[in-house]
């Protein structure tokens, strides 16, 4: 983004005057809507405003229209048919309703649900709602990289699964599941395959004919499109049927009654078709970006971490343990960047990230990362002040630290009977 | 969440940063928390032949405020008789700080970590 005019400062509600603004770095967390986006969505407010379940005017006709092209510009960006998109408030509800609504549906003949102990809690949520119904639901672990293990995954699936729910790539550390790999299982074993692709799409090439996806999950704040909605892909061959969540007036095909919000529709279509032409360019600068970061952190802090797969992840993620620092005190200190921490302390609950858990990260490390997220408006020049900025706030508070100074006494803290509080 | 002024100015602007010997028999060393749970406190505190506290450091891992609540109490406690510091709560610390509930448990943290501080002190002088 170009910097701001003097006039456009002084457009800036009070508090953020007078002070240097912060850096963007928490892509992963949700993303500004593109302004061509934003142009795109204006006219469907008070101009073209019609319902596009009008069917007797010409108002409805033209919100019909705008809200035909973006299911095709999203279908078209995962490889599928529209008629295979319905619309949904975003990836949350899409994922309720991929796997409640699979699982209420074929539960007489399979009642077995396979998902991932990394995957969204969203998805665990919805998994452990069924549990308590009486679904039966395995949560396989994955490997030290974050990925699961195709063997274990193979071994799982039985001819009792009705759904597989593998997320396409993981919202903290970045890290892309083999889909095409996982399709190819699921398709073996005659169970359906979901994916949450709310962080995958517009990130990595995604077909839903190649991968053999059945269900795929897509969020519009995730890919600078806006908040609000969101799509659920829906193989229409072999068909895979659902019960609703929400029932109404029958709108997408019966799968998810209610109003389709014109605007938030074209805004959705519109960020798709920008990512869908812009993914090789992007990535390729945020990949340079990042290896910048990242080369330049490890090459000049002893002790730190990266959490999951170098290779297999999306450009715009890293994940950092900084030994010996705890994550929030390390945000506080950073505090022009924008950015979030696997620490206990950030969340409402007491344990660190179960992401990090997962991959075997130890509590105490899980409780140094940062999760910086890069993305379509960060530039070379914020990611050179933010490698400055997070370095020089690590050597500060490792000067603070009393398990740097053990480390550097050659004591092994974790031989330490500490008293857990 | 945001953070009271006091806390960040004793965050950005740390008091009593540092390492007494531990081998000294004035000095005594308290070390409390867990690095599991994401907050370590180390704080020592040198005291004179007549029980007073002449000198205060620390060293924490953790969050701001328990950064914060570390950094108040070597403030509180230097000129104190160890008696004195010792009877020092945590919902003084939390109150200065305006600790929010979620943060009560650094404010606890420091009021242990100066507790043992003594003990091993007194440990010490009847060895």
């Amino acid at each position: 983004m170009s910097a701001m005019t003097t006039q456009e400062k002084n457009e800036l509600p009070h508090t953020l005057k007078n002070r240097k603004a912060p850096i963007y770095l928490d892509y992963q967390a949700t993303t500004p809507t593109d302004p061509r986006v934003v142009e795109k969505m204006l006219p469907f407010f008070s101009e073209q405003f019609g319902n596009p379940h009008s069917r007797s005017h010409f108002f409805g006709w033209e919100a019909e229209d705008a809200v035909e092209i973006a299911r095709e510009q999203v279908a078209s960006i995962i490889g599928a048919n529209p008629k295979e998109v319905i619309f949904t408030s975003g990836a949350t509800e899409s994922n309720n309703l991929a796997i409640k609504g699979v699982a209420h549906f074929y539960k007489e003949k399979r009642n077995h649900i396979v998902t991932v102990v990394t995957e969204h809690k969203c998805v665990l949520d919805s998994c452990r709602h069924l549990e308590q119904e009486g679904f039966e639901v395995t949560y396989l672990p994955v490997k030290e990289n974050g990925l699961i293990d195709l063997d274990v995954l193979r071994e799982t699936v039985t001819d009792n699964t009705s759904i597989v729910s593998v997320m396409g790539v993981n919202n903290e550390i970045g890290v892309i599941q083999p889909l095409k790999e996982i399709g190819a299982i699921c398709r073996e074993k005659g169970a359906f395959f979901h994916t949450d692709c709310a962080q995958a799409v517009g990130k990595i090439p995604l077909d839903v004919e190649d991968m053999n996806i059945d269900l795929m999950s897509i969020s519009g704040h995730k890919i600078y499109g806006p908040m609000g909605i969101g799509a659920l892909y829906v193989r229409r061959r072999p068909r895979v049927r659902l019960v609703p969540m929400i029932n109404g007036g029958g709108q997408e095909r019966g799968m998810r009654s209610g109003t389709l919000p014109t605007p938030l529709c074209v805004g959705l279509g519109e960020a798709c078709a920008i990512a869908e032409k812009e993914m090789g360019a992007e990535n390729e600068r945020l990949r340079r970006l990042r290896d910048r970061m990242y080369q330049s952190i490890v090459g000049r802090l002893p002790e730190v971490y990266l959490n999951g797969d170098l290779d297999q992840r999306i450009p715009g993620n890293l994940n950092i343990s900084f030994a010996f620092v705890e994550g929030e005190g390390l945000m506080m200190g950073i505090k022009d960047l924008a950015v979030s921490s696997g620490s206990a302390c950030t969340s409402a609950s007491l344990e660190p990230s179960y992401v990090l858990r997962a991959l075997g990260v130890e509590v105490e490390m899980a409780h140094t990362s940062l999760r910086i997220g890069f993305g379509r408006f960060t530039t070379e020049e914020e990611v050179d002040e933010a490698v400055e900025c997070i370095i020089r706030e690590v050597e500060r508070l490792r000067e603070m630290s009393p398990l740097w100074d053990m480390h550097n006494e050659g004591i092994d803290i974790s031989s330490i009977e500490w008293a857990e509080h | 969440m945001a953070y009271s002024e006091k806390v960040i100015d004793h965050y950005e602007k740390p008091r009593n940063v540092g390492t007494l010997d531990k081998n000294d028999t004035s000095v005594g060393t308290g070390l409390v928390g867990a690095p599991a749970c994401g907050d370590v406190m180390k704080l020592q505190i040198k005291v004179s032949e007549d029980g007073i506290i002449e000198d205060a450091k620390f060293k924490t891992f953790g969050c701001g405020s328990a950064i914060a609540s570390s950094s108040l109490i070597t403030e509180w406690v230097k000129g104190k008789t160890i008696e004195e510091a010792g009877s020092i709560k945590n919902t003084q610390i939390a109150e200065e700080l305006a600790l929010p509930p979620v943060k009560i448990h650094c404010s606890v943290l420091a009021e242990d970590a100066i507790k043992a501080a003594i003990s091993d002190y007194k440990t010490k002088k009847g060895a």
